[in-house]
């Protein structure tokens, strides 16, 4: 269980994490979700000890990470930027944190079969290719067999199959009970992972729920109607708290209204319909609309597409 | 790869001591290669150099002015290579440091030991010793392959200050390595580390020489090479402190270092 409490960072006049609250239970994948500068990273780092909050505090099983007696024990982490000594090799970089609570060669053995590095274990960590350096985190992270784990863009540069091996793995852990608590800026790759979300921007916290119900949430309920006459249907869909627009002659986006009562107003008129769709938001575009104001850095044009996709959609 | 579970394993659970934190940190020194690379041209410095100084020595015998034969003394002579030898032991006692800033390892060592200050302790003592034990050997060897090169010249440990010379050039070096860690938690920059130790122990008393007269004397025999310099010299530059506060000097320089050090590292962000 991981508890932070009105946690907040400044460096200087910015502010990188701002009052942060959340509790991070066992059990499930809880995804810690927003886009890059939002202060996730930063928030990792106070959970473990290595950046001091300016304000407020985060505790693991009720403690703070730096009075942990036998922290590998309690809490395995991978962070996002590499934490490993380019010179040394796999094996010899956990036989080195091992060595630091007394765990065992096996167990090192152990952790790098799992993650599937043996065959690299006495090669150079510095010419690891991306995936492997996650994998290496990986083995980290899981040397002390801890019941929490705090993961930072454990995806990041995986091949697919790597992508879902990390997903079974996270899922894994969270069966047997584990905290686990993953970041990531992809809301899709959270959506097959993750349970429970906890979605900040500009250091703030923007939502702490369910999958589930962001989705709902997000979801604008639309209908997609594709119909031959579908000028005439307009008019007929017409009315208070119904709103129209088109983006193709035969193609509709209605809101206001089920896709029951619009395939029942077609009947009665004899209008043919072609398509009728509801439209669900998905995961991304749920997070898009969501952090779309505390994005740090836009992408000019980017931006603008995103916008206009929202809108076709 | 295997199933995407995490194998449970049933070992025991143990807490993180210092000495743990000790044993990882030689575990960090001796499987990077540049710790046996630098270490074997510490070991060089003070044998190699040593003797080629004592040959040349010997060599140039005839043609000695009698000012240099009087400022002549074989131990010292066999012992030269101190000088070149606290480069590398000064390289080497920084990089140990900031090889893990540069690279990021520190954020895991951190993570593994959060008091912070079990992972300074363990360098300082793991690394200090390998300096000692190694220094003193080489220190032992360079004496007497030295005497030996000198032949009629030279002399035995039974001399007056040589015992304690030879064992002054480990001790030396030793504190060398501590300062160098220090500093290495202090500046956490290879480049800026290097250039301070060396700022410090090489550029600082030529620059001294720049002071006004009357200011030398209480400048000069405090700084740390040359208030080191009397523990593995038998023939001391006038001016300088004895052998036994010089050498106390040299450790405030060192525990200074340290302190400051450790003070940082439990107060800044890694």
């Amino acid at each position: 269980m991981i508890e932070a409490n009105g946690l907040t960072k400044r460096y200087g006049d910015k502010v990188a994490v701002d009052g942060l609250s959340f509790t991070v239970r066992p059990g499930i994948v809880t995804g810690f979700l927003g886009p890059n500068g939002a202060g996730k990273s930063t928030t990792m780092r106070m959970i473990l000890g290595l950046d001091r909050p300016s304000a407020g505090s985060v505790t693991v099983n009720c403690r703070h990470y730096a009075d942990l007696a036998a922290p590998l024990h309690e809490v395995g982490a991978l962070l996002e930027a590499r934490a490993v000594h380019t010179s040394r090799s796999a094996y010899n970089h956990l036989r080195a944190l091992a060595a630091t609570h007394g765990i065992s060669r096996s167990r090192v053995d152990e952790v790098i079969d799992l993650v599937g590095l043996t065959d690299v274990a006495r090669k150079r960590a510095g010419g690891f290719s991306l995936g492997m350096g996650q994998r290496l985190g990986m083995a980290t992270a899981l040397l002390g067999d801890p019941p929490t784990v705090v993961l930072d863009e454990p995806v990041n540069g995986l091949d697919p199959e790597g992508i879902r091996w990390v997903r079974d793995l996270l899922k894994g852990l969270a069966a047997e009970g584990r905290t686990v608590f993953v970041s990531s800026h992809l809301m899709s790759e959270m959506a097959l992972t993750a349970e429970h979300v906890i979605v900040v921007g500009r250091g703030r916290l923007i939502a702490d729920t369910s999958v589930e119900e962001i989705i709902r949430q997000a979801s604008v309920n639309a209908v997609l109607v594709r119909s031959p006459e579908a000028a005439q249907l307009r008019t007929a869909l017409a009315g208070p708290d119904v709103t129209v627009s088109s983006t193709e002659d035969d193609v509709l986006q209605v809101t206001g209204l089920s896709a029951a009562q619009i395939g029942d107003t077609a009947r009665g008129l004899g209008i043919a319909l072609h398509e009728l769709t509801p439209q669900r938001a998905s995961l991304e575009e749920a997070f898009m609309t969501m952090t779309r104001d505390d994005v740090e850095y836009h992408g000019h044009l980017a931006g603008e597409a995103t916008v206009l996709e929202g809108e076709r959609a | 790869m295997s199933a995407p579970t995490a194998t449970l394993s049933h070992a025991p659970r143990r807490r993180v001591t210092p000495a743990r934190a000790a044993k990882s940190e030689w575990i960090k020194l001796v499987s990077l290669r540049s710790s046996w690379i630098t270490f074997a041209a510490s070991v060089v410095a003070v044998i190699g150099l040593g003797l080629l100084i004592s040959l040349v020595t010997k060599n140039h015998w005839a043609e000695m002015r009698p000012q240099e034969r009087l400022r002549f003394d074989p131990v010292d002579r066999s012992l030269a290579g101190i000088n070149l030898a606290q480069l590398a032991i000064g390289v080497l006692g920084v990089l140990v440091v900031t090889g893990e800033y540069s690279t990021g390892m520190i954020r895991s060592s951190l993570m593994a030991v959060p008091r912070r200050l079990p992972v300074l302790a363990g360098k300082a003592v793991v690394f200090a010793g390998a300096t000692f034990v190694l220094m003193l050997a080489s220190a032992f060897v360079a004496f007497l392959l030295g005497q030996q090169a000198l032949g009629s010249h030279g002399t035995t440990l039974g001399a007056p200050h040589a015992l304690r010379a030879v064992i002054g050039v480990s001790l030396y070096l030793t504190v060398i390595a501590l300062f160098a860690i220090g500093i290495g938690f202090i500046i956490r920059n290879t480049a800026g580390g290097i250039a301070t130790l060396f700022g410090l122990l090489l550029v600082a008393p030529g620059l001294g020489q720049l002071l006004p007269t009357s200011w030398q004397p209480h400048v000069l025999p405090y700084l740390p090479s040359n208030a080191g310099a009397a523990v593995y010299s038998v023939r001391t530059d006038p001016g300088m402190l004895s052998t036994w506060t010089g050498f106390a000097v040299l450790c405030a320089w060192a525990l200074v270092a340290l302190v400051v050090g450790a003070f940082l590292l439990r107060r800044r962000d890694a």
